[in-house]
């Protein structure tokens, strides 16, 4: 019994700190998400050459930081699961996926909305949205697969090594597309490509951008602790959290 | 062992000579349809032919994967791999070669006649299928990762589909990039030295990424 | 030589056996009983270093199963359920090429005897779909006789076999343990293996 009490420590342990965790960062997150689209949509000034459309940036360009940090991220921690065996964290690489994805698709979805009054068209096969389609795809790779599979430690390995995969094929991917792009002479104007950015824009984007990180914490704390009841359901703490009906 | 492991699969295909041919006839039919669909106007098929050829090897390549593994599976014949001395990155390399002499080398072989359809110059021709050459290859290597992390899921066709085609990507653009590069007359030299290194990168990575994938998927 | 350490097994949320210890030396013989679903097959795959058990450690002479890997190999010889035999291939190339598999180069000469003794006569140029399941697995344990490894695990080598392949099997095991081999086997038939050293292994 000695050494199933040691074996589950780490994720019970977790499980109550991230339960103490999620507050905090919830609060931080909304507190700075009023404050970044407050200063984005009143303070900041008309951009005298792309009017009032430029405004999608204090959303597009934190959410594209996001998605492909977190790839990054997700990536690391199913590596450190794969090759030290740690079940927290490739919970964790499980739990960051959809929230990566998220992001994602809210960096292509902006991405679009700004294209419309710019380029005159929902989508154009710029460089950086071309990209950002990639990694949608990655995304949905690495979860389709651990959807896939049944056996929980299985899954957790065969997400790592796709992850691992694609991390090293992120770099390739983005270059080759760079390349594709110039080639066939595309759209020369990127999404992220601001002239001159006020300070006020710049603040407005930054603080955004602290906003976006404090709820993908939070909402992958949240994940994380879900993840941990459905896979401990059969252990001694999750009955006695059943028992004092703490869920 | 590793040109046992190729022996016996190119053997295998021998005497089931219709999976080859299929593929083969998928890539044609899939190659063939193009015109059918945007119209037969020459000039543009022969900007589009580069892509449609390229992006129908991928399909073509793909679509064989599942086989690359999942026969060894079901007789337990991968259980004996293994458990073979020899390293499992070793057999998995002469499984994936055996996979691109079965599958690639015919599509490189017929590309020169579906590009003649598509009214290629003769160079574009010759760089079309020294690009397939370079490039079928890594298909091949990446798909092997893809088909060992599917192996014995429902649905694994699918999903390999999802997992392995983003990755093509490269090759896929410097494939194309190489043929259209050569018709522009901007040289090509650039893209097939980079699908040169495509395939030394997946020679060294992707069968040692197959093989732990190979074991994660056999617990 | 082979030894078990507290292995435990455990597949999906089941916990298929515990604490499983054992000790197998020189031309001994450990047969794994147990009722369908009790984990032997499990067992035997763990032993092959083709799953890790969630606890306990495998060693061969001295050292964990881990740690030598493609050595260990090179002393084992596995036969499951699934032989590994391909229908489109003939009896011959099957056992040449799984032997070339673990390592065994076998010329055609020791491989039509080695059939030969498993008594496929006649049989070696037929490809494997058309022999019956008994013949295939004769084809499949005719490995045995070119393998030249210490220690055989073979998961139900009995299944499917007559009378006379029991016996002819019977006779290569009892000569393997005898010459200092190692046999570590499961079987649902009544058969006495005579050996140096009987371990009956009883999963729950």
């Amino acid at each position: 019994m000695a050494i199933n009490w040691y074996k589950y420590a780490a994720p019970a342990s977790f499980y109550s700190l991230a339960g103490k965790m999620i507050p905090f960062f919830t609060i931080i997150a909304f507190g700075l998400l009023v404050a970044g689209l407050y200063i984005g949509f009143f303070v900041a000034p008309t951009d005298f050459q792309q009017g009032e459309a430029y405004r999608i940036i204090f959303i597009h360009v934190p959410a594209a930081w996001m998605s492909m940090f977190l790839y990054v991220v997700m990536a690391f921690w199913a590596g450190i699961g794969l090759a030290f065996n740690t079940r927290l964290s490739s919970m964790m690489a499980t739990a960051i996926a959809p929230t990566g994805a998220l992001f994602t698709f809210l960096a292509l979805w902006t991405g679009s909305l700004w294209g419309k009054p710019m380029w005159g068209t929902w989508w154009v096969w710029d460089a950086r949205l071309t990209s950002e389609l990639i990694l949608l795809f990655l995304y949905i790779g690495f979860m389709s697969l651990q959807a896939a599979i049944d056996d929980p430690r299985r899954a957790d390995k065969a997400g790592a090594i796709i992850a691992l995969v694609g991390v090293i094929n992120i770099p390739i991917i983005y270059f080759s597309v760079q390349w594709w792009n110039t080639l066939h002479q595309g759209a020369s104007v990127s999404v992220t490509q601001a002239p001159t950015m006020a300070s006020t824009m710049l603040t407005g984007m930054m603080v955004m951008v602290f906003a976006s990180w404090m709820y993908a914490i939070a909402v992958i704390l949240k994940r994380v602790r879900v993840i941990i009841l459905e896979r401990e359901s059969n252990t001694a703490w999750v009955a006695e959290l059943r028992r004092k009906g703490a869920f | 062992m590793f040109f046992w492991v190729i022996q016996r699969d190119l053997l295998l295909a021998i005497r089931r000579r219709s999976d080859v041919l299929t593929t083969l006839f998928f890539f044609v039919i899939v190659v063939s349809l193009f015109p059918l669909s945007v119209g037969p106007e020459m000039n543009m098929l022969r900007t589009m032919a580069p892509g449609i050829v390229w992006v129908a090897a991928l399909l073509a390549s793909m679509l064989s994967l599942g086989r690359l593994f999942s026969n060894d599976y079901m007789d337990g014949t991968l259980e004996q791999m293994l458990l073979s001395p020899q390293s499992l990155s070793v057999l998995v390399l002469g499984k994936a070669l055996a996979h691109w002499l079965v599958t690639g080398v015919p599509l490189v072989l017929m590309a020169p006649i579906l590009g003649i359809q598509y009214d290629l110059p003769m160079d574009a021709l010759f760089v079309l299928t020294i690009s397939l050459l370079l490039g079928t290859p890594v298909l091949s290597l990446i798909g092997a990762i893809g088909a060992a992390l599917t192996l014995g899921l429902r649905g694994g066709g699918v999903l390999i589909s999802l997992l392995v085609l983003p990755l093509y990507i490269p090759v896929l653009i410097f494939g194309s990039g190489a043929v259209e590069a050569n018709m522009a007359g901007v040289g090509h030299d650039a893209h097939l030295s980079l699908l040169g290194a495509f395939l030394l990168v997946s020679l060294v990575f992707a069968p040692w990424a197959a093989a732990s994938s190979l074991r994660v998927s056999m617990e | 030589m082979l030894h078990g350490v507290n292995l435990t097994c455990v597949r999906g949320d089941r916990r298929l056996f515990k604490e499983v210890n054992f000790t197998l030396e020189a031309g001994g013989l450990m047969q794994v009983n147990g009722p369908n679903g009790s984990g032997k097959t499990s067992l035997l795959r763990i032993l092959c270093g083709l799953t890790s058990p969630a606890f306990g450690k495998i060693t061969w002479r001295g050292e964990t199963v881990r740690a030598l890997d493609g050595q260990y190999y090179r002393d084992l010889t596995y036969i499951g359920h699934l032989t590994g035999t391909k229908d489109d291939l003939t009896a011959l190339e099957n056992l040449r090429i799984s032997s070339a598999l673990s390592g065994v180069q076998v010329t055609e000469k020791q491989a039509r005897d080695a059939l030969a003794h498993m008594g496929l006569v006649g049989r070696e140029l037929l490809p494997a779909k058309v022999l019956s399941q008994g013949q295939r697995r004769r084809v499949a344990l005719a490995r045995l006789l070119v393998c030249n490894t210490t220690l055989w695990i073979l998961d139900e080598p009995l299944a499917a076999l007559d009378v006379a392949a029991v016996k002819l099997i019977q006779d290569l095991l009892e000569q393997h343990l005898q010459e200092g081999g190692m046999v570590v086997m499961t079987t649902h038939q009544d058969i006495d293996i005579a050996a140096v050293s009987t371990v009956q292994l009883q999963l729950a």
